[in-house]
C-alpha cells in the first residue's frame, strides 16, 4: 500500500473525525460545509470549412476545464479551497493552464471589527482603478492575490483594508521575485454613519482613498529595439493611488473615482516613462418609472500589472472596465468593445422608461423602453519634443492633456430596446443597434488592416407561454454591414419545461460574406436538465470565432465544432 | 490494506456525522458587506422579513434570463406579498462596469424589489453561486430550504407554491 495515500486518508479521516470526538462538547455545532463545481468538457470535431484541423487542435480532441470548491464555516471562522483541472484546457484558453492543482485556498476569521484572510483572496478598492482581484471562470481569468488581507472596522461607517500578496499566474509558483509583490491600503468613510448629526440628513456622502504599490525586482532591463539593445533603468516600486466619493441626494447619485500611477514602463505601453491617470464619473437619477445614467471615463496609460513584461490579460492589479453597454444576444455581441488601457476617453448615457399597466402608452399590460448611447475615442497625444516620436520606446512617450479627446473613434454604439407584454401568454423584446467598431484598435491589428466596421443590428425575441409549465422562445436577429464578413442572420428556437428541461436549436448564417466559400451556417443544438442547483447541459455544433467579454476582460474564442457537456452544481 | 479499510470506515463515520448535523444547509446567511443601489453600506445580516419567507435572487443587468425572471415575478409580486408576505431581495452581481446601471434599470422596469449590489461577487462567492440566475428560498427562520439555477417561464409558480407550503408549515424539498 502506498504510504503517502494512507497518510492523506488518515489526515482526512482525522479531520472528519473531529466532529465525532467533540460532538458532545457541541464545539462544532453550527458548522457548515458548502461548495460548488463545474465541468466543461468538449469532444472536438475537425471542420475544414472553418479551418479546424487535427493540427489546430494539436491532436487533442477531448478537452476539459473543471473545478470544485469547498468552503467550511464555523461561527466566525471560514476556510476553503478550490481544485482546478484543465486536461488539457478547452480551445481558446491559454495553454499555460494545462494541469491540475489547487490554486486557491484560504482561512478567514471575521467579527464586527476585524476580518482577516490568509491565503488567496479577491478584493476591490472602490471602483477598481487601483486594485481589483477577481475570478471569471468562463473567461479563464483569475488574478487572485495570495498573502494576507486585514480589514478593520473600528467604528460604524469606517473601514480600513490592507492587502499584501502575490498574484496568481496560471500554475507558476511564486519564487525569487519572479513577479511583483503587491501591497495596498484602502480607507472608506461613510460620513452619515460617522457623524450622529448627519444620520438622518438627506445628503449622503461616502469618501474613500487607496494606495497600491507593486514591487518588481529588476532595476535594469535590456530591451531589443530596432536591432539594438536598449538598456533601461526601471522603477522597482510602482505606486498607483487616488480617491473617490459617492454623493447621494434622494433619487440622485453621483460617483467619481480618480487614480494616478507613477511612470511604469511595460511591454504593454512600449516601455515609456510616463505617469498614468484615470477618471471615472457617473451621475444617475432614477425614480419609479424613469432611470437616467450618464457616465464618462478617461484613461491615460493606466495599465497596472504585477509583471511589466506580461502583455496578455493576466496579472492585472487594477480593473479598467469599458463603459459601453454589454450585449448578450449573439449578433449584438459580435463586435464587443474592450478598454484600451493605454488611452481612451468615452461617454455613455442610458435612459430607461416604464409605462405602467393601464396607462395610455403602456396599454393594458405595460411597456418598457431603454435607450443607450456610448462613444469611445482615442486620446490626443502629442510629441514631447521634436526628436521623439509619440510612444517611442525608452522615452517620456508623449504629452497629453486632461481629457484630451483624439480624433480616432474606437467604438460607438446607439441602441434601443423595447419590452412589451402583449397579453398573459405573449411577450416580446425588440432591439435595434447601430455600432461602429474600430477593429484595428480593439483587436490590436496594424492600422488599416481591417479598418472600422459599421453595422446595424435588429433583434426580435418573442416568448410564448404555451401552458403554465411549457414555453417557447424565438429569436430572430440580423446584422448588416458592408465591412468585415458582411451580413449575418441568426435564429434561435428554445423550448422549456419548467422547472427542469430545455432544448434549443440555433443557426447563425453568414450569408453576406464576400468570400462565397465562407458563407457558412453555424448551427447548434443544445439541451439541458436542471434539478435544484445542479444543471447538466450539452451543446452540439459549430461555434463561430468571436470574442467573449465579461466585465472589462475579453477572450478570443476560435471557431470550434463538436460536442460540449457542461455540469454545474452547488450545495 | 487493513489500515486503509479502517481509515475509510472512519471517514464514513465522519461524513455521517456531518450529514446528521445538516452541515449542507445554510442555517444562517454568511455575513458579507453589500451596497444599496444608492451606494450606501449594507450588511447581508439585514436581509430579513419578520419571520416570513425570503427569496434571494442573484442577477445582473446583462443577464437576459435573470432580467426575464425578475420581470415575470414583478408582474405578480404585489399579489405575492399580499397573499404570503414573502419578500424578494435581488442581488446584482454587476461589477464596476454596469453597477451604476442597476438603479436606473430597476426603476425603469418598475420593479419593487429590495436590490443590493455585490460588485466584486463577495456574497455570490459566500453563497457558492455559479452561473446566474440563481435563486434561494429561505424559511421564516432564515434557513435556506431550496435553491435553483437558471430560469424558465413557470418557475415562478413553483417558487410561490413553495412559499405557500412554508407558510402552512409544510416541508419544502
Amino acid at each position: 500500500m502506498n504510504r503517502r495515500i494512507c497518510c492523506y486518508l488518515g489526515a482526512i479521516s482525522l479531520l472528519l473525525l473531529v466532529p465525532v470526538m467533540v460532538k458532545s462538547q457541541d464545539v462544532l455545532k453550527g458548522s457548515e460545509v458548502h461548495g460548488s463545481m463545474q465541468a466543461d468538457a468538449t469532444y472536438y470535431l475537425t471542420d475544414p470549412k472553418t479551418g479546424i484541423t487535427d493540427s489546430t487542435l494539436d491532436g487533442k480532441l477531448i478537452r476539459m476545464n473543471a473545478f470544485t470548491e469547498v468552503n467550511y464555516s464555523l461561527g466566525n471562522f471560514t476556510a476553503g479551497m478550490r481544485f482546478e483541472a484543465y486536461l488539457p484546457p478547452l480551445t481558446g484558453y491559454d495553454a499555460q493552464y494545462n494541469g491540475v492543482g489547487a490554486p486557491y485556498w484560504y482561512v478567514n476569521y471575521k467579527n464586527d471589527y476585524i476580518d482577516v484572510t490568509a491565503g488567496n483572496f479577491y478584493e476591490q478598492f472602490g471602483y477598481g482603478m487601483m486594485l481589483r482581484t477577481y475570478q471569471e471562470w468562463t473567461l479563464g481569468y483569475d488574478n487572485s492575490l495570495r498573502g494576507l488581507r486585514v480589514k478593520v472596522m473600528p467604528a460604524k461607517g469606517i473601514t480600513f483594508k490592507g492587502v499584501y500578496g502575490v498574484q496568481r499566474y496560471y500554475w507558476e509558483p511564486y519564487k525569487d521575485y519572479n513577479r511583483g509583490i503587491v501591497k495596498g491600503f484602502d480607507a472608506d468613510f461613510y460620513l452619515n454613519d460617522i457623524f450622529k448629526s448627519l444620520n438622518d440628513a438627506k445628503v449622503k456622502l461616502t469618501l474613500g482613498g487607496s494606495f497600491v504599490s507593486n514591487y518588481q525586482q529588476g532595476a535594469t532591463k535590456d530591451i531589443p529595439s530596432d536591432g539594438k539593445i536598449l538598456a533601461l533603468t526601471l522603477p522597482e516600486n510602482v505606486s498607483n493611488y487616488g480617491g473617490r466619493f459617492n454623493l447621494n441626494i434622494g433619487d440622485f447619485n453621483w460617483f467619481t473615482e480618480y487614480a494616478h500611477k507613477i511612470n511604469d514602463p511595460t511591454a504593454l505601453n512600449n516601455y515609456i516613462y510616463k505617469s498614468g491617470d484615470g477618471l471615472f464619473t457617473n451621475m444617475s437619477f432614477s425614480k419609479p418609472g424613469l432611470g437616467i445614467s450618464l457616465m464618462s471615463k478617461w484613461i491615460d496609460n493606466l495599465s497596472y500589472k504585477s509583471d511589466r513584461s506580461v502583455s496578455n490579460n493576466m496579472l492585472n492589479i487594477n480593473y479598467l472596465p469599458s463603459i459601453t453597454k454589454e450585449h448578450s444576444y449573439a449578433l449584438a455581441s459580435m463586435y464587443p468593445y474592450s478598454t484600451q488601457p493605454n488611452g481612451e476617453v468615452g461617454v455613455s448615457g442610458t435612459v430607461t422608461l416604464h409605462f405602467p399597466k393601464n396607462s395610455t402608452i403602456g396599454g393594458k399590460t405595460g411597456l418598457s423602453v431603454a435607450g443607450n448611447f456610448s462613444q469611445v475615442n482615442g486620446l490626443k497625444k502629442t510629441q514631447v519634443n521634436d526628436t521623439t516620436a509619440v510612444g517611442q520606446i525608452g522615452t517620456a512617450g508623449y504629452a497629453s492633456a486632461f481629457y484630451g479627446v483624439g480624433d480616432i473613434v474606437y467604438y460607438q454604439d446607439a441602441n434601443i430596446e423595447v419590452t412589451k407584454k402583449f397579453n398573459k401568454k405573449w411577450k416580446g423584446i425588440f432591439t435595434y443597434l447601430y455600432q461602429t467598431y474600430n477593429k484595428d484598435v480593439v483587436e490590436n491589428h496594424a492600422p488599416g488592416d481591417f479598418g472600422t466596421i459599421y453595422s446595424q443590428i435588429g433583434i426580435a425575441d418573442i416568448a410564448w407561454n404555451i401552458t403554465k409549465k411549457h414555453s417557447l422562445r424565438w429569436e430572430v436577429q440580423g446584422l448588416w454591414t458592408k465591412q468585415d464578413k458582411g451580413n449575418w442572420v441568426a435564429s434561435l428556437l428554445e423550448f422549456t419545461i419548467s422547472p427542469a428541461w430545455f432544448v434549443s436549436v440555433m443557426d447563425q448564417y453568414n450569408y453576406g460574406n464576400s468570400n462565397t466559400s465562407q458563407r457558412l451556417n453555424y448551427y447548434t443544438l443544445s439541451g439541458g436538465y436542471t434539478n435544484h442547483s445542479t444543471r447538466i447541459s450539452f451543446s452540439y455544433g459549430r461555434q463561430r470565432e468571436g470574442i467573449i467579454c465579461v466585465g472589462g476582460v475579453c477572450r478570443y474564442v476560435p471557431a470550434t465544432n463538436g460536442l460540449t457537456l457542461t455540469v454545474t452544481s452547488s450545495f | 490494506m487493513k489500515t486503509l479499510r479502517f481509515l475509510l470506515l472512519l471517514t464514513l463515520i465522519g461524513s455521517c456525522t456531518f450529514a446528521q448535523e445538516g452541515v449542507f444547509t445554510y442555517k444562517k446567511l454568511p455575513t458579507v458587506k453589500l451596497k444599496t443601489v444608492k451606494g450606501l453600506p449594507y450588511t447581508s445580516d439585514s436581509i430579513t422579513n419578520n419571520g416570513k419567507p425570503i427569496i434571494i435572487s442573484f442577477w445582473a443587468t446583462w443577464c437576459k434570463p435573470c432580467v426575464r425572471e425578475l420581470t415575470t415575478i414583478a408582474d405578480v409580486y404585489d399579489d405575492w406579498i399580499t397573499e404570503t408576505g414573502v419578500k424578494l431581495y435581488a442581488i446584482s452581481v454587476d461589477d464596476s462596469r454596469s453597477m451604476t446601471l442597476v438603479a436606473p434599470m430597476i426603476n425603469g422596469k418598475g420593479w419593487d424589489y429590495t436590490v443590493l449590489l455585490d460588485p466584486n461577487s463577495d456574497f455570490k462567492r459566500a453563497m457558492n453561486v455559479g452561473p446566474i440566475p440563481h435563486t434561494f428560498l429561505l424559511n421564516g427562520k432564515g434557513e435556506v430550504v431550496y435553491q435553483h439555477t437558471s430560469f424558465s417561464e413557470g418557475d415562478e409558480l413553483n417558487l410561490i407554491e413553495m412559499v405557500r407550503k412554508l407558510n402552512r408549515g409544510e416541508e419544502v424539498k
